[in-house]
C-alpha cells in the first residue's frame, strides 16, 4: 500500500526542497513517524512539544479534512493523497 | 530601512520584517504586525486624528502602510448610529449600530481590509492580487484591483449568491467558482499561492490585510467620544474581525487615547455554521470544524483560520457567544430595516438576532452601551428573503382604484376572497 504526501512550500526548506513523499503508513501516527526518519528536522514543525499535531496545521486526505474522517484513528487506503496544509490565521493581540 | 511595524509571529515571537507571508516558518503559527507603541505616543494625538477627513485612513499610524502610500478612496469612517427603535424590540436601552452596510467602494466592511493589503502588494511589487471569498472580500478586491490597476482573481464556492458574483465580475476581475464549499476554496488558494507569485490578500498579506479590520474599533470608539462601549456583538466567519476590533481597542488604551475599559466581546454565528458558538459554548479551546449549511453564506466558514483566537477573545474579555437559525436570520433583517431602516445582508441577521438572544439570556444588561456590527449590505442577499414579499396585483390608474385598493389595505389583515 502506497500513500502520497504533499509537503507546502513553507516547510520545504526542512526537506532539502522534497515536496511530495510517497510512504506506506496506515494512519497519522505512521505518517509521522516516517516523515520523522526521512526529515528529522521537520518533525519539531509537525508536532508541539508534548507530541500533539500543531494547531495551525490542517491535514488533508483527498481534498477531505482528516478531522471528518476520524482524524488519528483513520485508515489510510491505497492511493490516498495527503496534504499538509498551514491554516493560513490571520493574527491580532 | 526604518519601518515603524513588521511581523511577528504570534506563538514564539519571532520577527519577519514585512513580506508577503502569513505563517512563522519555526513554527507554523500565525504571523501578525506589531508596531513601535512607544514612538507612537508622542506622534498621535485625539485632536490631530479629529482633523483629518472622515475615512478609515485618520488612523494611518496604526495601520501597516507603506511610506509612500497615498489612498485613493475615501473607505471606512462609516455611521454609527443609535437604534432606539431596535432597542425597544431587544429590551435595551443603550443600543448603537456600526454600520458598514454603506462601507465604500463595495457596501461590506471588506473594503477596510482589501484597501490595506493592496497597498502592500503594491508595495512588494505583485502585478495580479487574488483572494478566496465567500462574497463580500470577492467584491471588494475585484473593485479595488480595478481602480488601483491590479489583475484579480478571484475564487468562490460555486454556490454564492447571484449578486456577490456579479458584483465581482463587474469590475471585469477572473472568477473562479470552485465546485466545493469555502473551506476547499481556502484549502485550495493557499496550495495556489504556493505555486503562483500573487498577492492573495487573504493568504500570503493576510496580516496586512488583517490590519485593516481594526479600523472599525478605532470609528467606534472616536464616534461615542473617544470611550470605549462596554459591549460589543460581532459577526463572526474566520473570526478574524472580532479579534482585530480587540486590538483596535487595546492599542487606543496602550496610547492613552481612551481610558482603559474591559469591553466584553460577543460573536454572532448562524447555527447552521457554528464551529466557534459551539466551542464557546462548550468551553473548548480549540475548533472542531463543521459543514457549513446556512442561507449566511458569508458566514459560512466551517474550519475558521482565526477561530483559536476569537475564542480568546470572547471568553477573555467575560463575553460569550451564540447562533441563530435560518428562520431567524430573516426575521433580524427584517425587524433592523422596518425598526431603523437599515437593510443588511445575511451576517446583518445573525447579528441582530444573536443579540436579541443575549439581552434574553440577560448576558447584555440594558442600561450597557452595546454596538452591533452590522458589516455588509441587504442588497446583495436579497434571495434570502425570496417568497417574502410578493408582488401586488397592478391596480388601474385611476383614483377609484386606488380608493379601493387603500380601503382593502386598511382593512387589517385583508384576506384574498374579502377583496374582490
Amino acid at each position: 500500500m502506497s500513500i502520497r504526501v504533499q509537503i507546502p512550500s513553507a516547510l520545504r526548506r526542512h526537506t532539502a526542497g522534497v515536496g511530495q513523499v510517497e510512504c506506506s503508513a496506515s494512519n497519522l501516527g505512521e505518517l509521522f513517524s516516517a516523515l520523522d526518519e526521512k526529515f528529522p528536522d521537520l518533525k519539531p514543525h509537525l508536532r508541539d512539544e508534548t507530541g500533539q499535531v500543531r494547531r495551525f496545521l490542517n491535514i488533508y486526505v483527498n481534498e477531505e479534512d482528516i478531522r471528518f474522517l476520524g482524524g488519528p484513528s483513520y485508515a489510510f487506503q491505497d492511493g490516498d493523497e495527503v496534504l499538509l496544509v498551514p491554516s493560513i490565521a490571520g493574527g491580532c493581540n | 530601512m526604518s519601518t515603524s511595524y513588521e511581523l511577528r509571529c504570534r506563538e514564539c515571537g519571532k520577527l519577519w520584517g514585512n513580506q508577503p507571508r502569513s505563517i512563522c516558518e519555526g513554527c507554523f503559527s500565525p504571523l501578525e504586525v506589531t508596531y513601535d507603541y512607544d514612538g507612537l505616543r508622542a506622534r498621535i494625538s485625539r485632536e490631530q486624528i479629529a482633523r483629518r477627513p472622515p475615512n478609515m485612513w485618520r488612523y494611518a499610524e496604526l495601520l501597516p502602510l507603506p511610506k509612500d502610500f497615498h489612498p485613493s478612496l475615501p473607505t471606512g469612517f462609516t455611521p454609527l448610529i443609535s437604534a432606539p427603535h431596535l432597542a425597544k424590540e431587544l429590551g435595551a436601552k443603550r443600543l448603537s449600530i456600526k454600520n458598514d452596510a454603506v462601507c465604500l467602494p463595495t457596501l461590506s466592511f471588506k473594503d477596510r481590509v482589501v484597501a490595506v493589503a493592496l497597498a502592500q502588494a503594491r508595495s512588494f511589487g505583485f502585478d495580479t492580487v487574488a483572494c478566496s471569498s465567500t462574497g463580500n472580500l470577492a467584491n471588494a478586491v475585484a473593485a479595488q484591483a480595478a481602480r488601483e490597476g491590479f489583475k484579480a482573481w478571484i475564487f468562490v464556492p460555486a454556490d454564492l449568491e447571484p449578486a456577490k458574483v456579479l458584483g465581482t465580475q463587474v469590475y471585469g476581475a477572473q472568477l473562479v467558482r470552485i465546485a466545493g464549499s469555502y473551506d476547499q476554496v481556502n484549502r485550495l488558494c493557499s496550495q495556489i499561492a504556493d505555486e503562483h507569485r500573487w498577492g492573495f490578500v487573504n493568504v500570503n498579506l493576510r496580516p496586512y490585510y488583517a490590519e485593516g479590520s481594526k479600523t472599525v474599533g478605532f470609528e467606534i470608539a472616536e464616534q461615542l467620544g473617544w470611550r470605549l462601549p462596554d459591549n460589543v456583538v460581532v459577526p463572526m466567519a474566520g473570526g478574524s474581525l472580532i479579534t482585530k476590533i480587540k486590538k483596535a481597542f487595546d492599542e487606543l488604551i496602550t496610547l492613552g487615547l481612551v481610558e482603559k475599559k474591559q469591553v466584553r466581546f460577543f460573536g454572532a454565528q448562524a447555527t447552521g455554521c457554528s464551529p466557534i458558538s459551539t466551542a464557546v459554548k462548550g468551553a473548548q479551546e480549540e475548533i472542531l470544524p463543521q459543514r457549513p449549511s446556512t442561507i449566511a453564506r458569508s458566514l459560512a466558514i466551517g474550519n475558521p483560520a482565526d477561530g483559536h483566537y476569537a475564542i480568546r477573545a470572547i471568553t477573555g474579555s467575560g463575553g460569550w457567544s451564540e447562533d441563530v437559525s435560518d428562520p431567524e436570520i430573516v426575521e433580524s433583517i427584517q425587524l433592523l430595516a422596518e425598526r431603523e431602516g437599515i437593510f443588511t445582508e445575511t451576517a446583518g441577521g445573525v447579528t441582530v438576532g444573536t443579540a436579541r438572544k443575549l439581552y434574553q439570556q440577560g448576558r447584555i444588561a440594558p442600561d450597557e452601551t452595546t454596538v452591533l456590527c452590522i458589516t455588509g449590505n441587504g442588497l446583495k442577499t436579497t434571495d434570502a428573503l425570496v417568497g417574502h414579499y410578493e408582488a401586488e396585483e397592478p391596480i388601474a390608474p385611476k383614483i377609484t382604484a386606488f380608493e379601493t385598493f387603500l380601503q382593502n389595505a386598511l382593512e387589517v389583515p385583508a384576506p384574498v376572497e374579502a377583496s374582490a
